[in-house]
């Protein structure tokens, strides 16, 4: 009778093997960034609206700040738009807007008629920086800590809730105005 | 609406896979036959809604419905039609739903083979395989629904991955789950036998050619994605043990090591409880492959399904399937009795040495494939042991195995003397010594320890199984298909091993930048660099090389690789130019531009590989032989008597 408990036992082993390499699978959801704990990548981008200005990640060291990427051909951009308006209005995080393979004039004329909820908004017209924070569609939106390192990761339209949860919740306390 | 459609058949067919488990396994148990008539049409029902979820979503890749997020994240609009469909398996999700409408397809074939099967056996069968077709379902509905739509929808699509773009690989994944989901039919008869508590020669005989069928669909399957490898992934190997590679080959070896134990099993009474057990490990071993690549374990590096819900997911469905089904046995399998004893040299012994190593090989390639889990388990520094390991051990287990397929061939049942076969196989390895020492000395040179003998063994392999169709020849005997079958997969074997030993051995390759004009000498062989030019693809651009193959200064072959970039996931692809001849391939891949009109290649000449994919091939015919045989058309009647004796005695003539 024992002898035939050995197939079962050995699967059971193999179970605990497999159990501990999914829980420690580095990668915890699909959605989730690549960059996660991981320094932001380098980038100097020009400032919509400002020629000849340049923005790079060095400025925003120092302090947590949050990237939305967005363009105005993104329908869901729009529906965010007003959430971004009123998470401007709390002041509590810099909000960088990175305007993702978009027009210049566009973007200009969507803040002007939308309300512009952005510190400073860089412009990545090829994509290139989008694709090092490894963005899968807009919009999306990042936490950024004061060592310039992605705290979280948002994909699709932002929410007062999302915001609230996720977002407030990691401005280490003392920085709150 | 109609993806909709699509989802809403998924749901239906999840809730008759539901019906079908509860009242075929249990109608059976209270022997009811209102309950077990329910399993059938619950059986029709479930393939007619899943192919309604196929049709769906291929409709939807079909006509560019970007709005579905499945559709728009593995196609796009300048996808060729035929990807456009290939690209329905071309991710997770559509892989899942091919796998459950493929496990529906055998399930019906089982529903229709079945109609003479005692009913409760055949309703504890369909009850098990709708188990595992709602485990699957549910897996799919929960978590990777295709049919998930996207919305604001895109402009385009991101594209199948070009990877993909390829025939071969294109109908790999449908002929690989075909065998995985094959293996599902051998362990719900296992399932069945163990909860009727009866297993008998009969049901040997109703297992095998499903599991046959099933191992040459999984055989060829490997034997595609290792050719694609070969071609597409341009260096040329065509065997990297890979995870993914290791999670196909396991089953295959369990599966082969099963279709020798069920002749075994079938002819004989023997082996009964060991029988069940590699019924229950070949499809353990397919839900594991499937576990490795889509959980994303093995690869999370740079594997997009890396979640931990489906890993966890698919994992509690294997300690459900698998762990049931051991327990089932450990309770079950003490009370069979295999009554007949053998002898040491009789067919049944060499049969259970073939199974030893098979299954040793197996876990050998478990072990390797699970190194770096097991490492992290243990809280080592993770480490993956790649292929040495494997290149070291896996000829280990293979060479013996080998010799012992060469002298077992001419074993009889039960009290096999071999003293009475020594002529043929003393006969058998002097032809072969003499083939396979002027194949190594004569014709290729002295190669690596190994060569000499991997040669002799393979040759031996295929004289060895010339002996008995040759004398029932001879003596004006039918040759049944069954035989016939056997030989042949026995004939690809030997040429696997000849092939395989004479590639490893004597392949030769050199990497160089060469310039237009200039020739790369490889032996007599050179490769002259003629011109290079820019393509255009439906979804790609790239440059195409004309490279002219001269032997002796003559030449024979004009290669054409290729460097494509595939516009919309960015990533570049190497197609190789390849002649191929009956004895070797002449092989050049393109890399890249090294600057000055120099291009860096790679150039290959390659004894015999194609043999090594032509011997899956071979294995193939002869299941597709083996299972077309009489015995299982008349016995499928009904009309036969339920088991013959079965009386082994001296000579080779009842092989199977």
């Amino acid at each position: 009778m024992t002898r035939f408990l050995i197939p079962a036992a050995i699967f059971l082993a193999l179970a605990g093997v497999l159990y501990v390499g999914v829980v420690h699978s580095p990668n915890k959801s699909t959605m989730q960034s690549a960059l996660l704990g991981k320094a932001v990548p380098e980038f100097s981008l020009p400032v919509l609206a400002n020629p000849g200005m340049t923005l790079s990640k060095a400025q925003l060291k120092g302090s947590p700040w949050v990237l939305n990427v967005w363009g105005t051909w993104c329908a869901a951009c729009r529906d965010e738009h007003e959430t971004l308006l009123g998470i401007a209005r709390q002041n509590a995080l810099p909000l960088v807007g990175l305007n993702w393979k978009d027009e210049d004039d566009a973007a200009i004329d969507w803040l002007r008629q939308l309300g512009n909820p952005y510190s400073v908004v860089a412009v990545d017209r090829d994509g290139r920086t989008a694709i090092e924070f490894g963005v899968y569609g807009a919009p999306e939106t990042f936490f950024i800590d004061a060592d310039s390192r992605v705290q979280y990761r948002h994909v699709g339209p932002m929410t007062p809730e999302v915001w609230e949860r996720e977002f407030l919740s990691r401005i280490p306390r003392g920085v709150l105005p | 609406m109609i993806p909709e459609l699509g989802h809403f058949a998924l749901v239906l067919a999840l809730l008759l896979a539901a019906a079908q488990a509860v009242f075929g396994l249990w109608g059976a148990q209270r022997r009811d036959p209102r309950w077990m008539s329910v399993v059938r049409p619950a059986v029709a029902g479930q393939f007619v809604l899943l192919s309604t979820a196929i049709g769906a979503l291929v409709h939807a890749f079909v006509s560019f419905d970007f709005s579905v997020l499945y559709v728009a994240s593995n196609s796009n609009s300048a996808l060729p039609t035929f990807y456009r469909v290939a690209a329905l398996w071309g991710a997770h999700e559509g892989s899942l739903l091919l796998w459950a409408w493929i496990l529906a397809a055998w399930t019906l074939a089982v529903a229709i083979a079945s109609r003479n099967l005692p009913e409760s056996f055949a309703s504890r069968v369909m009850g098990v395989l709708g188990f595992v077709s709602f485990g699957f379902l549910v897996f799919t509905v929960a978590t990777s629904n295709p049919f998930e739509r996207i919305f604001p929808v895109p402009a385009d699509g991101r594209d199948l991955n070009p990877v993909l773009q390829d025939p071969a690989l294109a109908i790999h994944p449908p002929l690989l789950y075909m065998g995985y989901v094959g293996m599902s039919v051998a362990f719900a008869f296992a399932c069945a036998a163990m909860l009727e508590g009866k297993l008998d020669q009969t049901w040997a005989r109703w297992t095998r050619p499903w599991t046959t069928m099933a191992w040459a669909f999984l055989g060829v399957g490997i034997a595609l994605g290792s050719w694609w490898a070969y071609y597409e992934l341009g260096w040329g190997g065509y065997w990297f043990w890979d995870p993914v590679e290791n999670a196909s080959f396991m089953p295959w070896l369990v599966a082969t090591a099963l279709i020798h134990s069920l002749a075994a099993t079938e002819k004989r009474g023997v082996f009964k409880s060991w029988t069940l057990l590699l019924a229950i490990l070949a499809f353990s071993l397919s839900l594991l492959g499937t576990f490795l690549v889509r959980s994303g374990v093995l690869t999370s590096v740079h594997s997009f399904a890396a979640d931990p819900t489906r890993g966890l997911f698919i994992l509690g469905f294997l300690i459900i399937v698998i762990g049931g089904a051991l327990a089932l046995y450990a309770w079950r399998a003490p009370l069979l009795k295999s009554p007949a004893g053998f002898e040491g040299t009789s067919r049944e012994a060499f049969l259970l040495y073939n199974n030893i190593f098979l299954v040793v090989a197996a876990a050998m390639v478990l072990v390797g494939t699970l190194a770096p889990l097991i490492a992290d388990a243990l809280g080592a520094t993770p480490l993956s042991v790649g292929s040495p390991y494997f290149d070291k051990l896996f000829p280990m287990l293979m060479l013996p195995l080998g010799a012992l397929v060469a002298v077992g061939i001419h074993a009889a049942w039960k009290r096999g003397q071999l003293g009475n076969n020594r002529r043929r196989i003393l006969t058998g390895f002097g032809v072969a010594l003499l083939i396979g020492v002027v194949l190594v000395y004569g014709v290729y040179g002295a190669g690596k320890p190994l060569t000499p003998i991997g040669m002799v063994l393979g040759v031996w392999i295929i004289v060895s199984s010339l002996f008995d169709p040759i004398d029932r020849l001879r003596r004006r005997l039918t040759l049944p298909r069954a035989i016939l079958g056997m030989t042949l997969a026995h004939i690809g074997l030997g040429v696997g091993i000849v092939a395989i030993s004479t590639v490893e051995s004597y392949s030769v390759e050199r990497d160089a930048a060469i310039a237009p004009g200039e020739t790369l000498a490889l032996g007599r062989y050179g490769y002259r660099f003629d011109s290079i030019k820019e393509i255009e693809g439906p979804n790609y651009d790239g440059v195409r090389a004309e490279v002219t193959v001269l032997r002796d200064g003559e030449p024979v072959a004009v290669l054409q690789p290729e460097q494509r970039n595939y516009w919309v996931q960015r990533s570049t692809l190497t197609e190789a130019g390849i002649a191929s001849r009956w004895n070797m391939d002449l092989f050049v891949a393109l890399s890249k531009n090294v600057g000055g009109g120099r291009w860096s290649v790679r150039a290959q000449l390659r004894p015999l590989i194609d043999w090594v994919w032509l011997s899956a091939a071979f294995m193939a015919l002869g299941a597709v032989l083996a299972v077309t045989d009489r015995r299982y058309r008349v016995r499928a009647a009904g009309r036969e008597p339920a088991i013959e004796p079965a009386i082994g005695q001296g000579s080779a003539a009842e092989q199977t």
